[in-house]
């Protein structure tokens, strides 16, 4: 196989596509956080969280959509004590957001300990399929790589399509951007800064937890400890490679999306033999170091992002 | 709400807060035993009993501590600066690669050179590691959090393939695990018959130096300077650039320490489980310590005690012994309210 | 006072008390402002004006005392509600968003939040009414980082006329405006009121208030001390009312002027953001003497200060002290050539709020005075603070306490210690009594005279011209990173300067005054 092979075979677009969807929902709750003007470095326990609460639902007996539901609602709680930490009391958001993950990630370890005491592999649980679009699904080889996938694939770029427009075109959108520039802006027009920023946390963090159960409702059927790897960091990267602007940042995931996915499929040609397969597992975090230098000069960084907002300040 | 300064805090406003953090803590960790099916006070005095309840007992915590004194201390180094270095960890494990390169037979010498060598050589990778995303920073502007986070992973990666590869041990019988450590790169002893090595006294000695430089040197009054208020330090000629590079320095070599000492006095060979994330750990110590150096050496202890003891406890009663990370995180996070409730009032209007 | 009784006052403040620990900042403050009048309140910094319109903007609540707008009253501590009751306010410091778009900045918060659209092409047609209504021009598709500060002001105003406001509260608006940018303000603001405004026009510039305002409200410590109306007043009783005792006129005596110092030759920086650079500046200041720049805010002064204090390298031009050439340029060069510096923010660069009193007062010596071989000497730096402490009469309790803790004006004395401690050759006092109440100011202009007698140059950068005009020997006007040839003290008016300052160049002979 060769790499002209890979490029040109629909499965490989179809990997694509599925690796970049964790990836969207994540990087736009990281998004929508961000706009608002706090920092969420919770996003990586936050995601575990979610992987864990969806598929111990489902496993407990729920339907698939429950799954996702508990899993945006348990992404929510967390979100929510990160934003009364950050928000209100304006602690700084690096800290917080480091005692999440390591707050959330420890809980789920816990939990899973607790409700599942004495397995040594995890139970599996029926994930979702994979859902034809009809005619598009037909249509060969765009129809095999892009309308053959999950559900939650397809709410993923809905999703990216609802946040733009959200964003953009709604006036609670821009309140969500007015506080992440210039909070004062927000108060000074009789809107409560602390609700708009708390509220993009908490919806932006239940996003995170629905990209984490998106890898063990639909890309994998069983959840393991170390399955998030890192992700929530890289999602953290795409925002800003992204620009913070909902497209873009869709863009950035399917880009990086398509790397992992040639990377994954590189290592079993010869060169896969030549070099060690630790090399091809670093390309996405050096992917995501290198696009955070190649867009540092970039001045579309909110304005206020990580200025807390203390009203009446003197 | 609205938080107001206090400009007089009374005695009750400085210690109210963090002990209400303390019981905070205990009660989300008594929940989570609850939720378990067991009786939080019996898990309490087990966690206690396996931390500190028996000379052994007391040992392993010391152990557990020695490392965490190490990262604890080159996080509070650097967040004193507010250079936010997560990566630790990656450190930690450059500093344990140097150390068994030098030590497994690159260079024979008798241990009263080795180990010195063997020390500075892990600082300098450990620092060498830090400099990278520090220099991103200081440059591109970079967010350094992202950048360290990321190395661990990359680093991480490093380690495995050089563990199957290059420094995977001939007689290891195929794990991935490197030879072991001569007799002469080999910590020795502090107590002759005592299972507690010269890498606890090291990290304690660190934590002094660490001190005195912080509160008497020119160095270390810049580095705090840095860290409250940049504009001002820059306005005031302190060269920023030169000091994060130096905190950098000082911090990830600090973290490499906690690798060499590993290494050379306990485990005598490097594994891919060399350390149970003693890097993110350290956050926690720095944190609970207020940043300051000797109280990392307390919150290490502390931290190591309730690892070691929650370890024990696991075996004992059967609560899983994540409920450690879970005291601590929550510890770190309402510790950080507590320590913002002595300085600031919350006021309604 | 209004005599006719037919219409409810258009804003009564009614025994407003607010507390902050052991600051009393109101102190029953009433008074209402009756409906198409401009009612101006006066005060100096500090006394209060601030807490009072956060209060009525329900960002704080009262103690006691309750605010009603068109005789109805407001729920204290509700933000929005004067809002919504058509009391619109522009601050001091514009509350724009500069990366969104000026429609976007005055749609903020006045379509329904859970609204599904937002209706961009209704606000940019009503925008675009006003604007012709009150000869305010203004782009509505323009980002806002895009504009003067001149059209920043007007979105502003457009964001309470788009509410509908019947009520405009203006805080110190001409603070950042030329004198001829003021004065269209003004002619705005008259149209205003003939529209059936009310105006509430906060200052403290006498000549400004005594042009606009109908009736007047003094402030002083929080107590409302008088209200007069224009015609029963002057000048100077205002200055009394709002200062309590009569002013000290600075006596000025002429200063025997010495050799160069410092000098800038054809000193360019290039412009960042929203920031002018410097273009081909050239400035020479002589020992014993004082030089102002005067100018509007923005126009290039933070870079000239940035400059001289060592912070940017110029992209062009030579740094010259005492004939020397300079080559290497930082803060600590600077500082080794006898550069004496008062940033223009003590809060943010000229102290470290969490170090105390020590540790500030040797932020720039540490190294050269108070250590050996890289150990700091505390105990020195303790004596040397406690010198300071008492050399300029700095209120603390001690050398030990956190300089967050101190008055404004006690901070600055310790910056102004710090710096003539030293016994600088050259000083950069830039805004250096802004916010201070008028001990503070009399004693640190006291203290720069006294340096310039002692043989100093001396910048002084201001925005306030009665300041740079008071002290000056020459005054420079900045305007567009340009600096104007020097005006001897006597022939610097006001009419002269705001020319100059109004961005109309440099040529030409110095214009008189008429």
């Amino acid at each position: 196989m060769d790499i002209l092979d890979i490029l040109f075979s629909a499965a490989f677009w179809a990997a694509t596509v599925r690796i970049a969807s964790p990836l969207i929902f994540a990087t736009l709750g990281e998004l929508l956080c961000e706009r608002a003007g706090v920092l969420n470095l919770g996003i990586e326990g936050i995601m575990v969280a979610g992987a864990f609460a969806g598929w111990i639902a489902v496993w407990a007996g729920l339907p698939l959509w429950g799954g996702v539901a508990v899993a945006f609602l348990v992404g929510a709680m967390l979100g929510g004590v990160h934003s009364v930490l950050s928000v209100p009391f304006g602690l700084s958001q690096h800290v917080v957001g480091i005692g999440m993950t390591l707050l959330a990630t420890s809980l789920t370890f816990y939990m899973y300990r607790v409700i599942l005491p004495e397995v040594s592999s995890p139970p599996k649980i029926t994930a979702f399929q994979p859902l034809d679009i009809p005619v598009l699904s037909d249509i060969p080889f765009f129809g095999a790589a892009l309308f053959s996938q999950t559900a939650l694939t397809y709410l993923a770029f809905l999703l990216a399509a609802v946040m733009a427009y959200v964003l953009y075109r709604t006036p609670l959108g821009l309140a969500v951007r007015a506080a992440g520039e210039r909070p004062e802006a927000v108060a000074t027009q009789g809107l409560s800064v602390t609700a708009i920023r708390m509220g993009a946390v908490i919806v932006g963090s239940g996003l995170m937890a629905i990209g984490g159960a998106f890898l063990t409702l639909s890309a994998f059927d069983s959840f393991f400890f170390e399955m998030v790897n890192g992700r929530g960091w890289i999602c953290i990267a795409l925002v800003v490679f992204g620009a913070w602007r909902p497209g873009k940042a869709v863009l950035g995931a399917l880009l990086f999306a398509a790397f992992d996915a040639f990377q994954i499929r590189l290592q079993q040609t010869p060169m896969g033999a030549f070099l060690p397969y630790q090399f091809f597992l670093m390309m996405p975090y050096i992917l995501s170091i290198l696009a955070l230098i190649v867009m540092s000069r970039r001045a579309d960084v909110p304005a206020a992002l990580m200025v807390p907002f203390n009203k009446g300040e003197r | 709400m609205r938080l107001e300064p206090i400009s007089a805090p009374t005695p009750a406003r400085r210690i109210v807060p963090p002990v209400l953090a303390l019981v905070a803590t205990l009660v989300v960790t008594s929940v989570l035993v609850m939720i378990a099916g067991r009786a939080p006070g019996d898990v309490l005095r087990q966690i206690v009993i396996g931390a500190v309840g028996s000379k052994f007992a007391l040992l392993e915590t010391l152990n557990r501590t020695t490392p965490l004194i190490f990262t604890g201390l080159a996080v509070a180094v650097a967040f004193r600066a507010k250079l936010w270095n997560i990566g630790a960890e990656a450190q930690l494990y450059a500093g344990a690669v140097i150390t068994v390169i030098l030590g497994t037979g690159a260079m024979s010498a008798p241990s009263f050179v080795m180990l010195p060598v063997l020390a500075v050589a892990a600082f300098i990778a450990g620092a060498l590691i830090l400099l990278g995303p520090v220099i991103l920073k200081t440059r591109l502007g970079v967010d350094e959090v992202v950048t360290t986070l990321l190395f661990n992973f990359i680093f991480l990666l490093f380690v495995s393939f050089l563990l199957e590869g290059p420094l995977k041990d001939p007689m290891g019988m195929g794990w991935p695990k490197s030879a072991r450590m001569l007799p002469e790169g080999r910590l020795p002893r502090i107590f002759d018959g005592v299972r507690l090595h010269w890498g606890f006294g090291v990290a304690l000695i660190a934590a002094l130096v660490i001190w005195v430089m912080d509160a008497k040197s020119t160095l270390g009054f810049e580095m705090r300077a840095v860290g409250q208020n940049r504009d001002a330090a820059r306005f005031a000629g302190i060269p920023v650039t030169s000091v994060m590079i130096k905190t950098a320095v000082i911090s990830g070599g600090l973290a490499a320490l906690a690798g060499f000492s590993e290494v050379s006095g306990l485990k005598g060979s490097l594994t891919l489980d060399l350390s149970p994330g003693f890097g993110y750990t350290g956050i926690v110590v720095a944190m609970l310590a207020l940043l300051h150096p000797l109280g990392v050496v307390v919150a290490a202890f502390f931290v190591a005690a309730i690892f070691v003891g929650a370890d024990s406890m696991s075996r004992a009663i059967g609560v899983p012994s994540y409920i450690a990370d879970i005291m601590l995180a929550s510890a770190l996070l309402f510790m950080v309210l507590a320590i913002l409730l002595t300085k600031f009032r919350v006021r309604r209007d | 006072m209004a005599t006719t009784v037919q219409a409810p006052p258009a804003l009564c403040l009614a025994n407003i008390t607010k507390r902050f620990g052991s600051v009393l900042a109101n102190d029953d403050v009433s008074f209402d402002l009756n409906q198409g009048e401009v009612l101006a309140l006066l005060g100096e910094n500090g006394a209060g004006k601030t807490t009072l319109m956060n209060i009525l903007f329900g960002q704080y609540t009262a103690d006691t005392g309750s605010v009603s707008v068109f005789g109805e009253t407001l729920p204290p501590g509700k933000p929005g509600a004067a809002l919504r009751a058509g009391v619109g306010m522009v601050h001091q410091h514009f509350t724009l968003a500069a990366n969104l778009s000026v429609w976007e900045n005055i749609a903020l918060g006045t379509q329904g939040i859970g609204s599904f659209v937002l209706r961009s092409g209704q606000v940019r047609a009503k925008i675009r009414d006003l604007s012709a209504r009150f000869h305010l021009d203004v782009d509505p598709d323009a980002r806002v980082s895009t504009l003067s500060v001149g059209e920043q002001q007007r979105v502003e105003i457009l964001k309470a006329l788009y509410r509908d406001a019947r009520v405009l509260i203006l805080d110190e608006p001409t603070a950042v405006l030329t004198p001829q940018e003021a004065q269209d303000l003004f002619a705005t603001l008259r149209q205003a009121v003939e529209m059936g405004l009310s105006i509430i026009f906060i200052s403290h510039k006498l000549h400004e208030v005594m042009a606009l305002a109908d009736r007047i409200a003094v402030l002083r410590h929080g107590r409302l001390v008088a209200t007069r109306t224009r015609a029963e007043t002057n000048p100077d009783e205002l200055v009394s009312l709002m200062v309590g005792t009569a002013v000290d006129r600075h006596d000025y005596t002429p200063r025997t002027v010495g050799a160069p110092r410092l000098s800038l030759r054809n000193v360019s920086t290039p412009s960042t953001g929203t920031r002018f650079g410097l273009n081909n500046v050239s400035l020479t200041l002589h020992a014993g003497q004082i030089v102002g720049l005067a100018g509007v805010s923005g126009n290039g002064q933070a870079a000239l200060s940035d400059v001289i204090s060592g912070l940017i390298t110029p992209s062009g031009g030579d740094i010259g002290i005492a004939g020397q050439g300079i080559t290497e340029w930082s803060p600590r060069i600077a500082l080794s050539h006898g550069i004496g510096r008062i940033p223009e923010d003590r809060h943010k660069t000229g102290t470290i709020a969490d170090f105390d009193l020590t540790e500030n007062a040797v932020l720039e010596t540490y190294r050269d005075q108070f250590s050996r071989r890289g150990w700091i000497d505390w105990r020195g730096a303790r004596a040397h603070a406690e010198t300071l402490r008492e050399t300029y009469d700095v209120r603390t309790s001690g050398v030990d306490s956190r300089i967050r803790l101190l008055s404004g004006g006690n901070m600055q004395k310790l910056i102004l210690g710090r710096v003539l401690e030293q016994s600088p050759q050259i000083i950069l006092a830039n805004q250096p009594v802004r916010g201070l109440d008028i001990g503070a100011v009399t004693y640190v202009h006291r203290r720069l005279v006294e340096a310039a007698e002692n043989g100093a140059a001396v910048l002084l950068i201001s925005e306030d011209l009665d300041e740079v005009r008071k002290l000056s020997d020459v005054v420079h006007v900045i305007s567009d990173g340009r600096l104007s040839p020097p005006i001897p003290r006597d022939d610097a008016t006001p009419a002269v300067l705001g020319h100059w300052m109004a961005g109309n160049g440099f040529e030409g002979e110095v214009p008189h005054a008429s």
